[in-house]
């Protein structure tokens, strides 16, 4: 294998961030499962596990080990992209186990003690933000991301502004920032329900339809232009015209969510015709990655990094693109809004944008942190298959809860009288649900082969990975 | 692309229009904001409300159900279940959980007060008053 290092010392430490995502990875899967398996066996795990705490964890698990993801792809990019070493490596590590150590906190309260208790504990009667989907945590745990965002912030501005300042690092700037800035709207709790839920969406939509697209641009960007070798002017204009588009589109496309909230008919018309536009920012990403591919001007030795980012471009589109466009519309959502469909739509937008962009930048980033340019072919190969089975694990997965979804609106929402009630409808499901959970068991499987793929070496045969030759065919992409 | 079209002007676009779209953003949520005490009548919105938000809030009940059709898909809807429903019914289906039943779903027993079962009533019969627009589609919700 032909051996690299990191350009700069200081980009290890995002090696940290990368075991550590992978780690939280398969705990918030097998929580997943758990919930899966609670949908066909009403009382599995009660009154131990609840499903309304299995659920926080794995979300929460979900939303942590992203965010994980992002700062370690940042300290990993950042560095490279400015040319410095990283403002402050002791910084970073220091964060590192107090996010961890947060975090790890955090899940063991909501398993160990009742909720209530917990919020009671920790302040929520002095400010109470907690109870509210996705931003469950107690406030010290708040206020604890917050302080590493800003730690985080501040190292990775502080390098910025003393390298070089590209296109790649800017927008991943403004995306982190955008995102902590969101966050603060965490602790906006308005005793009126219908304010509440309105600013809760500046946190959830506007990160993962605004902010977090930015962070996603920047992420595929940068795997492509160290996988491709295509010039920089190319990439930087492909990556500032996704961003507009992503923002464009998503600022007023939060409008979707507020249809139905209590909040005037105008949203129906601005929400519906901006994110009937959202769809476009995530063809581009495709028609990028793509085109990049097809242009490179080098064949890199790891093949499985870009199949990673071209996964990441295609199944972003299909998850947020597509799915999301099914049930934007007001006429449609009035039928579909909170059913099946929304489950179906969030798990794979969630992976096609999100999981998969960091999968991406750990493969490409990890063999390197590790002394070489690329995996042993075997290992890739081991990735490659990880790939695949975890992506059609969750086509499976999502094309049995988008059909629960259609049953679910056809028996309890389209008849206007004698409609089947809420638990009737979900018995009818139980075909569907079944269905689920064997997509999520396969992608169990694609995550341990995952796993498996860091563990294994070079074939006998195999002594060093020097540059495929040209014309060479992508496997998979 | 077109060499004429560099990455500044793209770069400057993306500024552009971006500052215009979270202005116009800012713009409608300004209005909004002087929609929603008619439109949620918020002139209802009292202590007991309150509490009953807090309740709902320290339970998790987004965890299993939605509200406005928001929340987990586990359990029913509970935006209009005042009326599906009505407040006896709630309060006493509150009190039996669990069922125990068999392979069913099982809701927490959260051991409310008589007073906090009043909140907790009073919070989903405002809930029920937001105008949603007609949503849901019917009782069942």
């Amino acid at each position: 294998m032909q051996t690299a290092t990191v350009k700069f010392k200081s980009q290890s430490v995002a090696r940290l961030y990368f075991v550590a995502a992978i780690g939280l990875f398969v705990g918030q899967i097998t929580f997943g499962l758990t919930l899966g398996l609670q949908y066909v066996i009403g009382d599995l795990f009660f009154p131990a596990i609840p499903f309304n705490i299995a659920r926080m964890v794995h979300t929460n698990l979900l939303i942590v080990w992203l965010l994980m993801g992002f700062m370690g792809s940042a300290y990993y990019l950042i560095p490279e992209e400015a040319e410095t070493e990283l403002y402050s490596p002791f910084l970073a590590k220091l964060l590192f186990w107090v996010f961890l150590a947060a975090g790890a906190a955090t899940i063991l309260g909501y398993l160990l003690v009742p909720y209530a208790t917990l919020a009671q504990m920790t302040g929520n009667d002095f400010l109470a933000t907690m109870g509210r989907e996705f931003l469950e945590q107690p406030l010290p745990t708040k206020v604890g991301i917050v302080v590493v965002a800003l730690g985080f912030l501040f190292n990775i501005s502080m390098t910025v502004l003393k390298g070089r300042k590209t296109a790649i690092a800017l927008v991943l700037l403004m995306g982190l920032w955008g995102l902590a800035l969101m966050f603060l709207f965490s602790f906006v709790n308005p005793s009126n329900l219908v304010r509440d839920k309105m600013y809760w969406w500046f946190v959830v939509h506007l990160w993962v339809e605004g902010t977090w697209e930015l962070i996603l641009g920047a992420l595929l960007a940068f795997v492509l232009i160290k996988t491709t070798g295509v010039d920089r002017e190319v990439i930087d204009k492909w990556l500032y015209l996704i961003v507009t588009m992503a923002l464009v589109t998503g600022i007023l496309g939060t409008g979707h969510h507020f249809y139905f909230i209590g909040l005037p008919p105008y949203w129906h018309w601005v929400g519906g015709v901006f994110s009937a536009l959202e769809p476009i920012p995530f063809f581009m990403m495709m028609l990028f990655a793509f085109n990049m591919v097809q242009r490179r001007k080098r064949d890199h030795p790891n093949q499985a990094a870009i199949l990673w980012a071209v996964g990441t471009a295609v199944m972003g589109f299909l998850g947020a693109g597509l799915w999301g466009f099914l049930h934007t519309l007001s006429p449609v959502n009035y039928y579909t809004h909170g059913s099946q469909i929304t489950a179906a739509h969030g798990h794979l937008a969630f992976y096609g944008a999100y999981v998969l962009v960091v999968i991406a930048m750990i493969s490409y980033a990890m063999p390197i942190l590790r002394g070489r340019e690329a995996n042993p072919r075997r290992a890739q190969a081991w990735e490659m298959w990880s790939f695949w089975i975890m992506t059609i694990g969750m086509g499976v997965m999502v094309l049995a809860l988008t059909s629960a979804g259609i049953l679910q609106v056809w028996l309890q929402r389209i008849p206007t009288e004698g409609a089947m009630s809420f638990m009737a409808t979900q018995d009818q499901l139980r075909f569907f649900y079944w269905g689920r959970v064997v997509g999520g068991v396969m992608f169990l499987v694609g995550l341990l082969a995952y796993l498996v793929s860091f563990f294994i070496g070079p074939a006998a045969d195999e002594e060093e990975v020097l540059e495929l030759p040209a014309g060479h065919r992508l496997q998979g992409a | 692309m077109s060499r004429s079209f560099t990455s500044q002007m793209a770069r400057n676009i993306f500024y552009g229009g971006t500052l215009f779209f979270v202005l116009l953003f800012a713009a409608l949520i300004l209005d909004t904001e002087n929609r929603i005490p008619e439109r949620s009548n918020s002139a209802e919105i009292t202590p007991a409300v309150v509490r009953g938000k807090h309740l709902w809030e320290t339970r998790n009940c987004i965890g299993c159900h939605t509200l406005l059709g928001e929340g987990a898909y586990f359990a029913p809807e509970l935006g209009n279940v005042y009326q599906r429903r009505g407040p006896e019914f709630i309060k006493i289906w509150i009190k039996a959980q669990p069922t125990g039943a068999p392979g069913r779903r099982q809701m927490p027993q959260f051991n409310f007060t008589d007073e906090q079962l009043d909140d907790l009533v009073a919070f989903l019969k405002w809930t029920n008053g937001v105008n949603t627009e007609k949503w849901p589609p019917n009782i069942e919700g």
